[in-house]
């Protein structure tokens, strides 16, 4: 019978680090959302413009605001996956 | 990763840290660390001084050089933006803005001359964040007064005090962390990305992958989103102040 001498210490080290590469990923998948939010804002922004050229500095000022408001929530997506690539706090728990 | 490094093409892995601590000193107790933020943070406001001195040195009222056709631009510029997005008598309030347009532009454009950026740092968005969030409720205070002020958490019931707080708290959290992970994630691409065509220029030996194509791709994430970052930030702090203030012509 072969003697068990797995170093679990390491082994508990490489699920976690594998689990949050997977954790990062998914984190990412936020980022959907807002890519379909503002994809159909800058559509209607360019209708309004085509219906009214006169009025196409407000409606790409208020567009572009209402796009980094919409952004927000792939952003926080963006920064748990940074934080779990370079900044893992689940590491140091173990 | 150094330029030698980057143009030899070695890949040594990507380092991804926040700002290095250049001295640090202990005042009473309290260890005072002097980050590259810092520092970046002081060399860009001599830079913004010393051009403003000389932008606006022997001013005249006929024959204008170029220089003051620049600076008259510039001041007009922002004076129109605040007064079409808070009303005229917000007009004071455009000197402010300016002045946090041109920060957090240079702070994100600092990046291009291989230095770090200065609102990839947390704690410089917060920091503006944190004044506008002081600005909105004082602006508040001051039109509704203190009760109305506290009166408006309970409206329109009281059962959604707990949303309005968090609503009110969200506010300062969401912009910096927008402008923060903007330019972040802009870093952290570009650097892998540095990465990768070091590797290949390794590979190969001849360094043609490092050549344009990082500069593209810089003028997309340092150029591009930091215009847009310090648009929005600045078009935000406006919107939302102007939106406490409850007698407001437009």
């Amino acid at each position: 019978m072969e003697t068990n001498n797995v170093d679990y210490t390491e082994l508990s080290r490489a699920i976690v680090l594998g689990a949050s590469a997977i954790g990062a990923g998914t984190a990412m998948i936020a980022g959907i959302g807002p890519g379909i939010g503002e994809g159909y804002a800058v559509g209607k922004a360019c209708e309004s413009i085509g219906r009214q050229p006169e009025s196409s500095g407000a409606v790409t000022r208020t567009m572009f605001i209402g796009c980094a408001v919409a952004e927000s929530t792939g952003i926080y997506g963006l920064l748990v996956a940074l934080l779990l690539m370079f900044a893992n706090p689940f590491i140091n728990k173990l | 990763m150094s330029i030698s490094d980057f143009l030899r093409g070695s890949p040594d892995g990507v380092d991804v840290s926040g700002p290095k601590i250049v001295c640090s000193f202990d005042v009473g107790g309290i260890t005072i660390h002097l980050t590259e933020t810092i520092v970046l943070s002081w060399i860009i406001i001599l830079a913004v001084t010393l051009l403003l001195l000389w932008l606006t040195s022997d001013l005249k009222t006929k024959d204008i050089s170029k220089k003051q056709a620049v600076a008259e631009w510039a001041v007009k510029t922002v004076y129109g933006l605040v007064e079409d997005t808070m009303g005229k008598r917000w007009r004071w309030f455009a000197p402010y803005i300016g002045a946090l347009f041109t920060f957090s532009i240079l702070g994100s454009l600092i990046s291009m001359l291989g230095l770090r950026s200065v609102t990839a740092d947390f704690n410089v968005p917060l920091t503006w964040a944190l004044i506008t969030f002081v600005l909105i409720h004082g602006t508040n205070i001051k039109t509704h007064g203190f009760g109305g002020y506290l009166k408006g958490y309970v409206d329109p019931v009281p059962v959604m005090l707990p949303i309005n707080i968090l609503s009110e708290v969200a506010t300062p959290v969401s912009m910096s962390l927008r402008h923060f992970g903007n330019v972040v994630s802009g870093m952290v691409i570009t650097s892998l990305l540095y990465y990768a065509l070091s590797v290949v220029t390794a590979k190969i030996g001849i360094a043609f992958m490092t050549i344009g194509i990082p500069a593209v791709l810089s003028l997309y994430f340092d150029l591009f989103s930091g215009f847009m970052q310090a648009f929005i930030f600045i078009m935000l702090t406006m919107v939302y102040i102007s939106n406490a203030d409850g007698n407001a012509e437009t």
